[in-house]
């Protein structure tokens, strides 16, 4: 599934492996002993590399662009969507989607931040980075919910807030304080899932809940390692990003030890982004089982 | 966020000094009798929290709360010195075993629950403990049905040092004030410069009602990490008390001698 750019840096050997294997495929010999051996070996490998991932390495799978995102389990686990627009006051943050949802018998409210695959689409939503508009929007939705006596479903996936002019002059402080306050007392059950990036107030906007879980490359965190690095380190460098995410203790074993999340949910082998439909199955039966 | 090794702003030392506003040289005793206001420009000045406690509450009544509470370092943070040792240096520097002092006192004769920031422990920055503090204070409050005022001054905001651990202050102390406010308490916030990053952006910004200083900085994203994220310089006047009035996030600017009165004023209209 990914595309030759798309590998890591950590994962030269699996790329190695998987040329190899395409190679042997493409003879069209039909399935030799040697091409099982390399299935074989590609599949232990991967495991021996996803096992033993540094804080730093999550980052980068968290963050991998053919991760799948909120709309992407939009379309893979629900059977409905009906995106509801506009936070009553400045706009449309496309940022931060909410809409209702239907997922196997149950109706639920969902939100989720969307960074976008394409640049098109990157543009247009700004990597996931919302703007005050995105966390009124999400609470307008949510007490709508409430008041229906919907569940919500928080899907969070974002390097943080939008940090820009526009974002400071309509609040972005005060939406993201608002949020907290009347998440902390919706009377409806939330549930929150760190799908990719949890970063920082700008996750947390949208991630206060009764469960609150991550994927298992996700990670969630203060700051993220490069604003951290170029804080304390000074500089933002490869070997200070390292270190501070390191640090940070950001990735969801750490964040599941220090009881900060209830539930690690785990990922396909190699990542969400080697097999969406099989990442998908994995948080729909996640999510139905906290909805029952 | 805090940054180390530079020397801490504040009041500097010395029998005069230089108002960062007008550039004016001061009489450094004029200025403190004064409320440490600039007697020349108005520029209000860093105010530790004794200070405050002493500005704002009738004398000797403040009985402090919580003293008992210290930091520790749980992630074992270093970044170019050990967190636990920054902690050592800020406690000989400030006296005081983390950035917060809350406790019970009057103001003009009517009882409130009262917590400060003070800036130059670590900037202000919201670790576990002034997290804590700042829960508890609101429990408390909630308890005894009394007022809640929350002077907050932090540069810093949610403290890196402590990691997941800050960015989860802000969600308890907000679900604190959630049911602090559910039980029908009144919680007035008061904003100092600075205040920023994850302090403005959970209890600083709950209250029932906001003051403000005047010329406090108040916003969430600073002016070098808007530089380090999207290359752009603000303007003069950004993201000050007098910015967020006009963009409707503040109810009043008050100065520091006016804020004993209209602090007592705003008490007796909600807690009749």
């Amino acid at each position: 599934m990914a595309s030759p750019s798309s590998y890591l840096p950590f994962e030269k050997e699996i790329q190695e492996k998987e040329d190899l294997l395409t190679t042997l495929e493409n003879k069209g010999e039909g399935p030799s002993d040697e091409i099982k051996r390399v299935r074989k070996e590609l599949t232990k490998l991967v495991q021996k590399i996803y096992t033993n991932l540094t804080a730093w390495d999550t980052v980068l799978v968290s963050r991998h662009p053919n991760r799948p995102q909120t709309l992407d389990y939009i379309n893979l686990i629900f059977d409905e969507f009906v995106e509801l627009h506009g936070d009553r006051a400045i706009g449309d943050d496309r940022a931060i989607r909410s809409g209702f949802a239907r997922l196997g018998d149950y109706r639920v409210l969902l939100i989720g931040h969307q960074k976008g695959h394409t640049l098109k689409e990157r543009n247009e939503c700004l990597y996931g980075c919302a703007h005050p508009e995105g966390y009124r929007k999400a609470l307008a939705k949510m007490k709508l919910a409430a008041k229906f006596r919907l569940p919500i479903v928080c899907l969070i996936d974002t390097p943080g807030a939008y940090p820009g002019i526009g974002a400071e002059e309509r609040g972005q402080a005060q939406l993201i304080a608002t949020n907290l306050f009347e998440m902390s007392r919706l009377r409806t059950p939330i549930i929150c899932v760190v799908i990719g990036e949890g970063g920082s107030g700008g996750a947390l906007g949208i991630g206060i809940g009764d469960r609150v879980s991550m994927l298992e490359h996700g990670y969630y965190s203060v700051i993220s390692p490069e604003g951290c690095a170029g804080i304390l380190w000074k500089t933002a460098n490869e070997e200070t990003k390292r270190l501070a995410a390191e640090a940070l203790k950001l990735t969801a074993r750490d964040l599941f030890r220090l009881r900060v999340i209830d539930d690690i949910i785990p990922e396909p082998l190699g990542g969400a982004h080697r097999d969406h439909r099989q990442m998908g199955n994995i948080l729909k039966a996640y999510l139905l089982r906290y909805l029952r | 966020m805090t940054s180390a090794g530079r020397i801490k702003r504040g009041v500097p030392e010395g029998l005069w000094i230089r108002c960062p506003q007008c550039k004016g040289t001061i009489f450094r005793k004029e200025m403190e009798a004064r409320l440490s206001v600039c007697p020349d420009c108005r520029h209000h000045f860093y105010l530790p929290a004794r200070e405050r406690i002493k500005q704002l509450l009738d004398e000797g009544s403040f009985e402090e709360w919580f003293t008992q509470l210290r930091p520790k370092d749980p992630l074992g943070f270093t970044d170019r010195v050990l967190y636990s040792q920054r902690l050592e240096a800020e406690q000989a520097k400030t006296g005081m075993p983390d950035a917060a002092v809350v406790g019970r006192g009057y103001i003009r004769g009517r009882p409130v629950v009262f917590a400060v920031t003070d800036f130059a422990f670590m900037a202000g920055s919201m670790g576990s403990v002034v997290g804590e503090k700042l829960t508890r204070g609101a429990e408390e409050a909630t308890r005894l049905k009394l007022p809640l005022i929350i002077v907050s001054g932090s540069g810093g905001g949610a403290r890196m040092q402590e990691g997941i651990l800050s960015l989860m202050q802000m969600a308890k102390i907000s679900a604190a004030l959630a049911r602090y406010d559910q039980a029908g308490g009144l919680y007035l916030s008061i904003l100092t410069n600075p205040t920023m990053g994850g302090v403005a952006a959970s209890f600083a910004l709950q209250g029932d009602l906001t003051l403000a200083e005047p010329g406090a900085l108040v916003g969430f994203a600073g002016k070098r990490t808007i530089w380090n994220t999207v290359r752009l310089e603000l303007p003069d006047g950004f993201q000050t008390s007098e910015f967020l009035l006009k963009h409707g996030f503040v109810d009043r600017i008050v100065p520091r001698k006016d804020l004993r009165t209209e602090v007592a004023r705003i008490i007796d209209y909600c807690e009749h």
